[in-house]
């Protein structure tokens, strides 16, 4: 059994530099749809509180926030740290390239939604 | 004994003798002496006291898996307790001590838990002093405790400093010994940027000890070669002294340089701690010698076989006039050798192997040394020394052949590959039959950020055990290494070193096999914590089945050594018992860092008053040299008060708020939030921020407004002006401006992303100072450069002008309910705008206030403040400010939140004033009880006390706080109750106490 | 079983400790149980014990994927305190000092409860409010604290250095009845007694999946075969949503790396537990001597075991501030677990979508302190099907309502 530290390196893709991770902030699940007033009380507690929580592949959001400042998006392996890719946030979904390099890397993997 | 040889001594400067003391003794040593060599030539075998049944303890090993020659370096600010002595460099005027004993190294009192010990097993606190109930912490406790621990306990701030640093490379070596330099020799040469770590002084390793030969050289000669090559090439650096102490994700690796441990106090830092970023890292990490399980394999004397020759050959040391060696492999042979060759007597050589054979047996032969094969160890005699070893046969039960008088016992059970950074990120092993031993398996390396591999491993580390194997698998995965960084590695012959063959070795984890439970409670595993084999074996009985159990439960491995010598022999003991293959039982963790690693170094330069970022105002000076006493806001300091000379502070906040509602006070508000937003959404922006409306608040006005986070509790709040059509300045409290700047631009990027809106935070570009009071706008006018009248700029407006010569932006709002200004310059002017407004105030009676006065003003007029109304679960309409939520609009952020049932419905505690029946203040953080008791037995509550303080204006104690449907009430009587028990009477009134109709801040 | 007893010891030092039994049995398991808790953890342990002892509910298996107690049972910086602000915190926390207290005696296995009192300094006026009111709180709630001054902060804490230049010592909360334990043994103590009421500890032994019928749970598929149950009760922290989402349902709660670390151990200079939380470090010595030393939480999800390094470097830079003689000490091993944080970051005790399925999850960095009684508690779930008085607030559908159990408001507080 391994345990140690971890000590990220994500790309910002605005900037294009390779930060470490205490020049980030972390955001957790990306591609949240905010659920507002004339919303059910389940939708808004799911919109709050019940975000995804996979072993695996996740998408989350970060701050450059000690660099340029931007929110992005990375997809990583919760379970391995494996980076397979970072995004500007301005984004609905997961870019093509990313889906196809998340499959190619974990076969078994059921997709982003 | 153990005494300096008259010749030899590779690391050892003759020429340079050091005097250094033990225990109070005078002693001397030689530059390049580790501790434990000087201590060893001065017959000092007898270093300290075993952890659990304090027995006496000698030098066992010549590196950093030293479990026992730990002592208390230095006094005062410099101790260093548990101090490796096989790993300190002398130095001359070194003071050490020995530990764990009372009161003296030779006669310990706690050696009676030695007698005991049958009845102190692995686990024996688990099933006793149980009863009577409190003895445990009263009587058992405090005896182990205070028999356990190992070094003193510094009474000192540390004396050191220490600094970090970063480092980045495409490849980082660790280890410094053949392997390691070859590898960093093919990736030097392929250009690639190269970063050599070695936790020794000096570089090669175990090969010029072992007598290797590489392409014709001495191993010695070679490795200078080497170290020269290296030194040469642009690209590569070389770090001695460097231990690489932990291996994390994405290839940061932690490393500690021990930059002045062996010149203490000159200057340097003690230190330096790297931060490395590597493409790749290649573990060149050699092997560790395992001890054997024999009885009495703990004596002072036994030792680490390839450590006996390391202080033979490096250190001119002999541990022993007469040394038996006993051993499972071949290896053990070059110490029987390296000591006949230096002249000492080697009794016999006790092979547990029924017929060893090989290139270094043979050479034992041949220089007339007594083999013993197929024996073990019985027993080794002796108390604080190694007297006899007796011998028997390794497959019998341990009936004595023979007893051989000697002064020390040389041990080899076989080689572990150094694995911990392999494995400290993940990667996995694979049980090395030929070698028994772990070692990494290549096919589960652990990972870097893009999925490949993170480390390969090299050399002995990697199971290739002798110079010639080691050299060429260095080369090899130092070729693949490059090669998977994108660069081609240059042709280049590897270095061929001179093969010895050796025989077969034999997994021995008990000696002799058959050994009775007598001798296997006489059998050491982890020679710090006092765990033997019979500990081992009752924790499978009894259930502790996994390694983790194990551990856990007899202590295994767990001590400062962190089971570098016993792990993989009590995984072997385990596994016997249980039935099972070594590898199905598994291995323990291996968590960094790899050696313990001083706290004071993780810490670096932060220390003392910037152990965390240090904010100040511009006028932070001026607070200064006036007698400030300071409160932390965040990361900022801000004045709490001023005291007099013989005022208490509360006397000076007292002070503060009479001088500021009858004449003028100063507040520096410099800390206070100021973010611009700015663009053709910003005010639709705004209006989605706040609860109220921001689009329409006219320019040239300000407006107060509340911020709330999505689920509708309050996060901040402040008062907004308009600059001009497309700007708007927002002002957060003195914590919030960085969360809220971060939350604005949270929104801007990642929700409404086409929305033109830009976000500035821009406070630390203004100095700001609040002027209140009656006189604050004589004051102005008095510096005057602006018409700062009632008509000019009223109530919630703003104007930009200049004031005595100052450019300034002015704000006429009010957070005390006085007459009050709050005037915005360059951070560049702050300092000296405050000054000027001191110099012209004083004809008007001007004082400065700290954050207190500010608190107690507003508490006075029934302001709330951000922290203490507000805690994270209360709502704006909580606070009666139902007022600032727009009604009209369909969304903001908290709204949804708001209307959740158990924040709609009308059961809330809601805000209400407090006045005492007796005028006294109301405790701090008292709650309102209510009637009886709830399912659980705690009292109830209908509210609790926000802010209370002793109002100087009114002279009496006022309150706000929260109350069960609290504005209903008014005029009731409520108790809040004390710690004391008991509780005091207050009537619910209004909580705006001063000037409930405004007259005073809108003249 | 036999009991344990110095008496015992001595008995068995005669035979060189040749005759002491299994302190759990290992058994394979049964077709089927009339409750399985899954994760062996202390909590899970503690919920199958009360099962037994208060509602005699004793076929019972308890499934571990591992090795019991291997997840944070014993990764923690075993802290044992309830001077907790609201209410139902308070309630369940001080239940389980309370018996932490006695629980050496009751399971006959040392777990070295120890109240040396647990003292939370408070370094800023707006801290200092927060305890204070706590304090009250807790004097209405019958927990004993009390809001000391700095000179009595030194008095019982001599190494301790209240004169810094950045966060000075106010005072702080004192808890004399808190303390420490020994993590591992509240692991084993609870899982002999179980099995000595005849329940299967079962490790290495994984869920696959949760079996239903009609909406109510069936059993569950396990590496080692279908197992049935009429009651479930998943009680597996950092892996709850695994386990949820098998179960068919989503929970509120995220997995996030916590980290610790000792120090190599040196004689007894500390004798009681601080935590300083404006700076974000606590620190405790141990039996052993070493110090145990715990801080903050990453911000990210994570099921590695391996949390942000910096955070070791920030808490080490607080502690030195702090404990000024610690600076010369060596970290000697530095470890991670996986917690389960809920919205509020308070635990989730509670009934799920899924009949006869229950959940208790969510203690995220607070759990060691909180397992007999949160053993008590889902015991008394499980039982009746419906929460006694210390779980009633504790439900998975709070967050929905906004009813929030929110410890963090009193001072920024870690549990």
């Amino acid at each position: 059994m391994e345990t140690g530290c971890n000590m990220l390196l994500l790309e910002c893709p605005y900037c294009g530099v390779k930060a470490e991770e205490t020049e980030l902030s972390p955001g957790y699940e990306a591609h949240l749809k905010r659920f507002g007033p004339g919303s059910t009380d389940e939708e808004f507690e799911a919109y709050m509180f019940a975000r995804k929580n996979p072993k695996g592949v996740h998408f989350e959001r970060w701050r450059h926030t000690y660099g340029c400042g931007k929110w992005f998006l990375a997809a990583r392996c919760t379970a391995t740290l494996e980076v397979f890719g970072t995004y500007p946030a301005q984004v609905g979904e997961p870019p093509a390239d990313i889906i196809e390099k998340i499959k190619a890397r974990r076969p078994d993997w059921k997709g982003y939604k | 004994m153990s005494t300096r040889l008259a010749k030899g001594g590779r690391l050892i400067d003759r020429a340079a003798a050091l005097e250094f003391s033990f225990n109070g003794k005078r002693l001397k040593g030689y530059r390049g002496d580790t501790l434990a060599a000087a201590l060893l030539a001065n017959d000092q075998m007898l270093v300290g006291r075993s952890f659990k049944y304090h027995r006496p303890r000698g030098i066992v090993a010549a590196g950093p898996e030293e479990p026992n020659a730990l002592v208390n370096l230095g006094s005062g600010g410099r101790l260093e307790p548990n101090q490796r002595t096989t790993v300190t460099e002398l130095f001359d005027g070194l003071e050490a001590t020995s530990q764990n004993h009372w009161p003296s190294l030779e006669y310990d009192v706690g050696v009676v838990n030695n007698y005991v010990s049958r009845f102190l097993p692995a686990g024996f606190y688990y099933k006793t002093f149980i009863h009577p109930r409190s003895f445990w912490k009263h009587v058992f406790e405090p005896v182990i405790r205070q028999s356990a621990g190992l070094g003193k306990a510094p009474k000192d701030r540390d004396a050191d400093r220490y600094e970090q640093a970063y480092a980045f490379c495409d490849l980082l070596v660790v280890g410094g010994g053949i392997a390691g330099l070859q590898a960093a020799l093919v990736a030097g040469r392929a250009g690639a940027r190269v970063l050599v770590l070695e936790q020794n002084a000096h570089w090669g390793g175990r090969a010029p000890v072992d007598g290797d030969v590489i392409d014709g050289k001495p191993a010695g000669q070679w490795v200078d070669e080497a170290v020269a090559a290296l030194e040469g090439m642009e690209t590569v650096t070389l770090r001695a002294r460097c231990m690489a102490a932990g291996v994390y994700d994405h290839g940061y690796v932690l490393a500690d340089e021990k930059v002045a441990d062996h010149a203490p106090g000159d200057g340097r830092p003690k230190h330096r701690l790297w931060r490395i970023r590597a493409g790749k890292i290649l573990t060149a990490t050699g092997a560790i010698e395992r001890p054997l399980s024999f009885a009495g394999n703990d004596i002072p004397g036994v030792m680490l076989a390839a450590s006996v020759r390391d202080y033979v050959v490096n250190w001119a040391v002999s541990p022993g006039d007469r040394t038996v060696v006993v051993t499972n492999n071949d290896d053990g042979y070059r110490t029987a050798i390296a000591l006949r060759e230096a002249g000492l007597a080697v009794p016999a050589i006790v092979d547990a192997r029924a017929s060893p054979a090989g290139d270094l047996v043979a050479r034992a032969r041949a220089l007339g040394l007594r083999i013993e094969a197929g024996r073990g160890i019985a027993k080794v005699k002796g108390g604080k020394r190694v007297t006899s070893v007796a011998i028997c046969l390794q497959a019998g039960e341990g009936a004595v052949i023979d007893e051989i008088a000697c002064d020390a016992v040389a041990m080899s059970g076989g080689w572990s590959p150094v694995v911990h950074l392999w494995s400290h990120c993940g990667g996995k092993l694979i049980w090395d039959m030929e070698h028994a031993c772990f070692r990494p398996d290549p096919a589960r390396p652990p990972l870097n950020h893009d999925g490949g591999a993170l480390v390969v491993a090299a050399g002995a580390a990697n199971g290739a055990m002798t110079a010639d194997a080691a050299l060429l698998d260095a080369t090899a995965q130092a070729e693949a290494a490059v090669a998977a960084l994108g660069m081609k590695p240059k042709k280049a012959k590897a270095p061929l070193a001179e093969a010895v063959v050796e025989g077969p070795m034999e997994a021995v984890w008990i000696m002799p096999q058959g050994a009775s439970i007598e001798l296997k409670s006489k059998m050491w595993l982890d020679y710090q914590n006092d765990v033997k084999v019979s500990d081992v074996q009752l924790a499978a009985r009894e259930g502790y089945e996994s390694v983790e159990h194990t551990k856990r439960y007899t202590t295994l491995g767990m001590a400062t050594d962190q089971g570098k010598l016993s792990n993989i022999n009590g995984l072997a003991v385990l596994a016997q018992a249980l039935n099972e293959d070594i590898p199905q039982v598994g291995t323990t963790t291996f968590r960094p860092p790899y050696t313990p690693v001083t706290l004071g170094a993780l810490a670096g330069e932060a220390r003392g008053e910037i152990f965390q970022p240090l904010r100040r105002t511009p006028m932070h000076g001026w607070h200064e040299k006036n007698g400030a006493y300071f409160e932390p806001v965040g990361l900022w300091r801000r004045p709490y008060c001023f005291p007099r000379a013989g005022e208490t502070h509360e006397q000076a906040v007292h002070r503060e708020v009479v001088n500021t509602r009858t004449a003028l006070g100063l507040l520096d508000a410099s800390t206070l939030g100021k973010i611009i937003v700015k663009g053709p959404d910003a005010g639709k922006f705004l209006d989605m921020l706040y609860t109220g409306v921001m689009s329409t608040l006219p320019v040239g006005k300000c407006r107060y407004g509340l911020m709330c986070n999505e689920q509708g509790f309050l996060s901040d709040d402040g008062v907004v002006a308009r600059i001009d059509e497309e700007t708007w300045l927002c002002h957060t409290t003195s914590g919030g401006a960085d969360r809220i700047h971060a939350w604005m631009e949270d929104w801007l990027q990642c929700e409404w992303w086409d929305w033109q809106v830009y976000t500035a935070n821009v406070t630390e570009q203004y100095a700001q100072v609040a002027v209140v009071g009656p006189n604050a706008r004589k004051l102005l006018e008095k510096l005057g450069g602006m018409d700062v009248s009632k008509e000019a700029l009223p109530f919630m407006a703003w104007a930009d002008g200049t004031l005595g010569g100052f450019p300034c932006r002015v704000y006429r709002i009010s957070f005390s309910g006085e007459l009050s200004y709050e005037i915005a310059v360059p951070a560049s002017h702050g300092a000296a705008f405050w000054e000027a407004l001191h110099a012209a105030g004083a004809e008007f009676g001007v004082m400065p206030y700290g954050t207190e006065a500010l608190h107690v003003m507003r508490a006075e007029k029934g302001f709330i403040m951000i922290g203490d109304e507000t805690d994270g679960t209360v709502i704006p309409q909580d606070l009666g400010l139902d007022w600032a939520i727009s009604k009209k609009k369909a969304d903001f952020l908290g709204k949804r939140g708001q209307q959740r049932n158990f924040l709609a419905s009308g059961e809330r505690w809601k805000l209400v004033g407090f006045e005492t029946l007796d005028g006294s203040v109301i405790p701090d953080g008292a709650y309102i009880v209510a009637s009886g008791a709830n399912a659980n037995g705690q009292g109830n509550t209908q509210g609790r006390v926000t802010s209370t303080y002793y109002s100087p204006t009114l002279k009496k104690g006022i309150a706000m706080g929260l109350l069960h449907r609290g504005p209903e009430r008014m005029g009731d009587v409520v108790e809040f109750n004390t710690v004391k028990g008991g509780t005091v009477k207050a009537r619910v009134v209004d909580p705006v106490f001063y000037d409930k109709e405004g007259e005073k801040q809108n003249v | 079983m036999k009991r344990y007893s110095v008496f015992a010891i001595a008995r068995e030092a005669l035979r060189h400790h040749t005759g002491w039994e299994r302190a759990w049995k290992s058994p394979e398991p049964k077709k089927e149980y009339d409750a399985i808790i899954v994760g062996a953890g202390g909590h899970g342990l503690a919920t199958a014990y009360y099962l037994g002892k208060n509602h005699g509910i004793r076929n019972v298996a308890i499934i571990e994927k591992g090795w019991l107690g291997g997840g944070n049972t014993g990764r923690n910086t075993t802290i044992i305190r309830s001077n907790y602000l609201q209410d139902s915190s308070a309630a369940i926390y001080e239940k389980s000092r309370s018996l932490y207290e006695t629980l050496s005696q009751d399971l006959n296995y040392n777990v070295m409860f120890s109240p040396r009192g647990v003292m939370m300094l408070a370094q800023t006026h707006h801290e200092v409010r927060g305890y204070l009111r706590t304090a009250h709180a807790n004097a209405l709630q019958g927990v004993q604290t009390e809001f000391i001054t700095p000179q009595r902060v030194k008095e019982l804490c001599p190494i301790l250095n209240i004169d810094g230049p950045r966060y000075p010592v106010l005072g702080a909360l004192w808890q004399a009845r808190g303390g420490t334990g020994r993590h591992d043994a509240v692991a084993w103590g609870y899982a002999r007694a179980c099995s000595e009421m005849g329940m299967d500890v079962i490790q290495q032994c994984e869920v696959k999946g949760v079996r239903s019928e009609n909406g109510k749970v069936t059993g569950v598929e396990t590496s080692k075969g279908f197992i049935g149950c009429r009651k479930l009760g998943i009680v597996v922290a950092g892996h709850s949503g695994q386990l949820a989402e098998m179960a068919g349902f989503r929970l509120p709660v995220e997995a996030v790396a916590l980290q610790a670390l000792v120090s190599e151990p040196i004689k007894p200079c500390m004798d009681i537990v601080v935590m300083a939380n404006t700076v974000h470090g606590y620190m405790s010595q141990s039996d052993k001597g070493e110090m145990v030393i715990g801080g903050g939480t990453d911000g990210f999800n994570n099921y590695t075991q391996r949390g942000s390094f910096h955070h070791i470097e920030e808490t080490l830079r607080a502690l030195i501030e702090t404990f000024p003689i610690i600076s010369r000490l060596k970290m000697l091993r530095q470890w991670g677990g996986i917690v389960d944080m809920t919205g509020d970051r308070s635990p989730i005790i509670s009934k799920t979508p899924l009949g006869n399925c229950f959940i208790n999850c969510g203690w995220g960095t607070g759990g060691f302190k909180a397992i007999p009684g949160s053993g008590w508690a889902m015991a008394e779930l499980m039982a009746k099907g419906e929460p006694g008085p210390l779980a009633a607030e504790f439900d998975m559908w709070r967050f929905k309502e906004g009813r929030f159990i929110d410890e963090s408001v009193a001072a920024g507080v870690a549990h």
